[in-house]
């Protein structure tokens, strides 16, 4: 199956590592690739200043993947929330899309409805499957314990999003155990990293960091495994100012799997000292 | 010809201009001081690399990025064949045929190779200008090109064309060759005779006296032409495109050549070159100078490691580099809102201007200032304006900077309270002092847009909210209370109502109750994470979430409606 790779904004600007992973373990477990040029931002941070730049935007990249005849694939919680929220939005509402793609027709644009937005995760989960990861793997990261982040723009709202159970959501938990690892449950799993109120609000958003990091460690984590760069992010740069120092390092599911599959740790841009171990 | 004192004018003009400009450079400034601090740093770090090894990075630089621009190569192709053809065929004229008196030793113009590589040089140039005229109006999505950009190449391709039709009309002209002769050839009427057959026949001529060429006089001129003018005169094909207008204006040629318009052409030509001269440093002809710098100083700046003063000079530098070739534009990943968000600034490519103004210290004036305090922070900060452009500036950083400068100067705009924060956050150490100072005065601005709730509560229609069918969902609520209770910002406070103003179900019945300020100036609005929990959990299946996002939508919108508070808090 072949996808068209949304990267968004923050991935190729600040998280150039979950890119380079995510491209080597797609292609090792035979999941072809397509870059489009023209996408642009997705829409989410518009959602909270103007609806139709949100639409237009996101309705913009669905468009451009309906021209390539491909499903999106993409890598962030955010991007892929946004994505699916305009297109539940598009789809229902005629005369929303009809005022989209007046908009899109002077780039040769239009969007019918046929896009598919997938997150890596799904194609990871769904098409690739556990049996076929777990035969993959070279290098089992047993006696690691990873406690999980899932990101909630890509839980939540469950029935636009359909990734999981958003009540307990088990496909992190799965890939993890199929790499050897150990997945560790805290009790704020399913809580916010955070990332969205930073900027805004720093000492929320940094409350809830360490939240989600003290009670991850309480439950036993070495690492916690994320799917997303705003978390990703929100967790790297922000734990030692909002912990003093990097006690709990985050790694992306990419990075992690890629590892367990023996690709090399320097190109997936591997990190920290506890998953080293494994190189 | 052209009076000497043109020639001086023009290149006092062109010195005075750069010298002009070079302090610009030192005394402009986005949020550190200008002035002679400036340039020492500059010239300490100038004298610091050159002794150092970076000066190896420069020559590199110097090689691929400004020699062969691979910069535009990578980017697009077409526009580095043009610029290549423009960039190095004008140059090249500048050298061969221009300056080729003061640079090249027995320089004559008429002479080979000279004569072959003004023709070449000036094809390729006008190549170059054909492509960039024909990129302009093929366009590209958005943008707009300016009228200097029309003028650029309006003034390149004049001065090509009139050249190539001076020399064209020059070749065929009876005047120039009559001239040529009494100045050096002292010749007997029947020698005469033949050398005006020889050129006739050979120099593309045009004579009134001979309409037949008998072939024995020809042989005769040929002598004669050995002797007196092949030293200097190379045959005219050589001038493979001027040779071509010599042949298609020959049948106007004694008209032409009676009225004067060789000399004339020569006139205009020479004055456009030297008005040319004279307007580069005011014009979008300056990047011949600052683009190169550009990416010499980007080659060795470090944005950690170098000084600060020298940071703020390079981004000087770097807004007299941009030549509004739109590649930014083009690559910009939110580009396509200008279509609803009438604010042209949010365009990479048109927020230089403004930010040149701003850092010249000139006024902006309110809506200006608003455009583009809303232009650069409508970014997501994605990096593509930065790794496209071709002058190799760092315009991600310029916009971080300018950022800073409006929001320090206490400008605000109700976008810093959405997730376009986030690489400001990233960012707080860089930001510094004064990073909470315009987050504060945003809140008070709110409490003070939407005030205290006045008694009695003026209870209206819910529609005097405008919100989507997905939001509308709020009139089924029954404040059971599942969203305040399963939010996680609620439970971070011991008295969340104190700093949240409604909680989340409150905010669902404010919306049923029409209290519109009510629900916009709740604080709990911009500190929702939109993890949506509470939508998730809803019994009711209200989109508490949702609700939230799109009032937050109408709060920003509220307050941008209210112009009159975007002026800044003091001192502006």
């Amino acid at each position: 199956m072949k996808y068209a790779l949304f990267l968004g904004c923050n991935i190729p600007a600040r998280l150039p590592e979950y890119e380079t992973s995510a491209r080597l373990l797609l292609q090792r477990l035979g999941i072809e690739l397509q870059d489009i040029a023209e996408f642009g931002c997705c829409g989410y941070p518009l959602r909270s200043i103007d609806p139709k730049a949100f639409l237009l935007l996101s309705g913009r990249n669905l468009a451009l993947a309906e021209r390539e005849g491909l499903e999106i694939l993409v890598l962030c919680q955010c991007c892929y929330g946004t994505l699916r929220k305009a297109k539940g939005i598009l789809d229902e509402d005629l005369d929303r899309r009809g005022e989209v793609n007046r908009i899109l027709q002077k780039e040769g644009l239009i969007y019918t409805g046929v896009a598919r937005v997938k997150h890596l995760l799904q194609v990871l989960y769904g098409e690739v499957g556990l049996e076929a990861i777990k035969g993959e793997v070279s290098r089992g990261l047993e006696g690691l314990c990873v406690a999980t982040h899932y990101g909630c723009h890509a839980l939540r709202p469950s029935p636009l999003m359909q990734l999981d159970d958003p009540s307990d959501p088990r496909i992190l938990e799965d890939l993890i155990a199929a790499t050897g690892a150990r997945a560790i449950a805290g009790q704020k799993r399913l809580d916010c990293c955070g990332a969205p109120l930073l900027g805004v609000d720093d000492e929320l958003s940094m409350g809830m960091l360490r939240r989600k990091v003290e009670d991850s460690l309480k439950a036993g984590a070495e690492v916690l495994c994320v799917a997303c760069p705003y978390c990703q992010l929100q967790f790297e740069k922000m734990q030692p100012k909002a912990l003093g120092e990097e006690v709990l390092p985050a790694v992306l599911i990419s990075q992690l799997v890629g590892l367990a599959l023996g690709l090399s740790p320097g190109d997936l841009g591997i990190k920290g000292e506890r998953l080293r171990a494994f190189c | 010809m052209v009076p000497d004192i043109l020639v001086w004018i023009s290149l006092a003009a062109f010195l005075g201009g750069i010298g002009w400009k070079v302090w610009g450079w030192f005394k402009g400034s986005l949020r550190r001081e200008g002035g002679w601090g400036r340039l020492g740093a500059a010239l300490r770090g100038i004298y610091g690399t050159i002794l150092s090894r970076k000066v190896l990075v420069l020559l590199k630089a110097l090689l691929l990025d400004v020699v062969l621009q691979l910069r535009t190569y990578r980017e697009d192709r077409y526009r580095w064949l043009m610029h290549l053809l423009l960039y190095w065929g004008f140059g090249l004229l500048i050298i061969t045929h221009a300056l080729g008196k003061v640079l090249i030793e027995g320089y004559v113009s008429t002479a080979m190779p000279f004569l072959f590589l003004r023709d070449l040089f000036g094809a390729m140039a006008l190549v170059g200008a054909s492509m960039a005229a024909g990129r302009r109006l093929r366009g590209i999505p958005r943008f707009r090109s300016a009228p200097m950009d029309v003028y650029a190449i309006v003034v390149v391709a004049l001065i090509l064309l009139s050249g190539f039709l001076l020399k064209g009309v020059r070749i065929t002209s009876y005047r120039a060759y009559l001239g040529m002769v009494s100045e050096y050839a002292a010749l007997s009427e029947e020698e005469g005779r033949a050398l005006e057959a020889y050129w006739v026949r050979n120099f593309g001529l045009v004579s009134p006296n001979i309409r037949e060429v008998p072939e024995e006089l020809v042989s005769e001129g040929a002598e004669v032409h050995e002797f007196s003018c092949a030293s200097c005169h190379a045959s005219p094909r050589w001038a493979f495109l001027s040779y071509g207008i010599s042949k298609a204006v020959r049948p106007l040629a004694r008209p032409l050549d009676r009225f004067g318009v060789p000399g004339g052409l020569r006139w205009f030509h020479v004055l456009l070159c030297l008005f040319a001269l004279a307007i580069l440093p005011f014009t979008k002809f300056f990047h011949l100078i600052s683009v190169p710098l550009s990416l010499l100083l980007n080659a060795v700046i470090d944005p950690r490691r170098s000084s600060p003063l020298n940071l703020e000079t390079k981004r000087m530098v770097e807004l007299d580099a941009c030549v509004h070739c739109g590649t930014c534009t083009a690559k910009c990943a939110v580009s396509a809102t200008t279509e609803v968000i009438p604010n042209r600034a949010i365009l990479p490519s048109e927020k230089i201007p403004s930010l040149k103004t701003l850092a010249s210290g000139k006024p902006l004036g309110d809506e200006g200032l608003r455009e583009i305090l809303e232009g650069v922070y409508l970014c997501t900060n994605c990096l593509r304006c930065t790794v496209s452009c071709p002058s190799g500036i760092d315009l991600q950083e310029l916009w971080f900077e300018a950022r800073e400068a409006l929001l320090q100067r206490g400008l605000v705009d109700p976008v810093l309270l959405t997730p376009f924060s986030f690489y400001r956050g990233l960012r707080r150490e860089d930001v510094g002092e004064g990073y909470q100072r315009p987050i504060l005065s945003l809140r008070e601005r709110i409490s003070r847009a939407f005030g205290p709730p006045v008694e009695p509560l003026s209870i209206g229609p819910p529609e005097v909210l405008d919100l989507s069918s997905d939001a509308q969902t709020f009139r089924v609520c029954f404040s059971c209370q599942t969203c305040t209770n399963v939010c996680p910002v609620v439970s971070q406070y011991e008295r969340p109502k104190e700093v949240l103003g409604l909680l989340p179900h409150q905010i669902m019945r404010a919306c049923a109750l029409g209290l519109r300020e009510m629900a916009l100036g709740a604080p709990m609005l911009w500190m929702c994470l939109t993890c949506y929990q509470c939508q998730e959990l809803c019994p009711q299946g209200v989109n508490v979430t949702d609700v939230l996002i799109e009032l937050r939508g109408l709060m920003v919108k509220a307050l941008k409606e209210g112009r009159d508070e975007v002026r800044p808090v003091s001192g502006m």
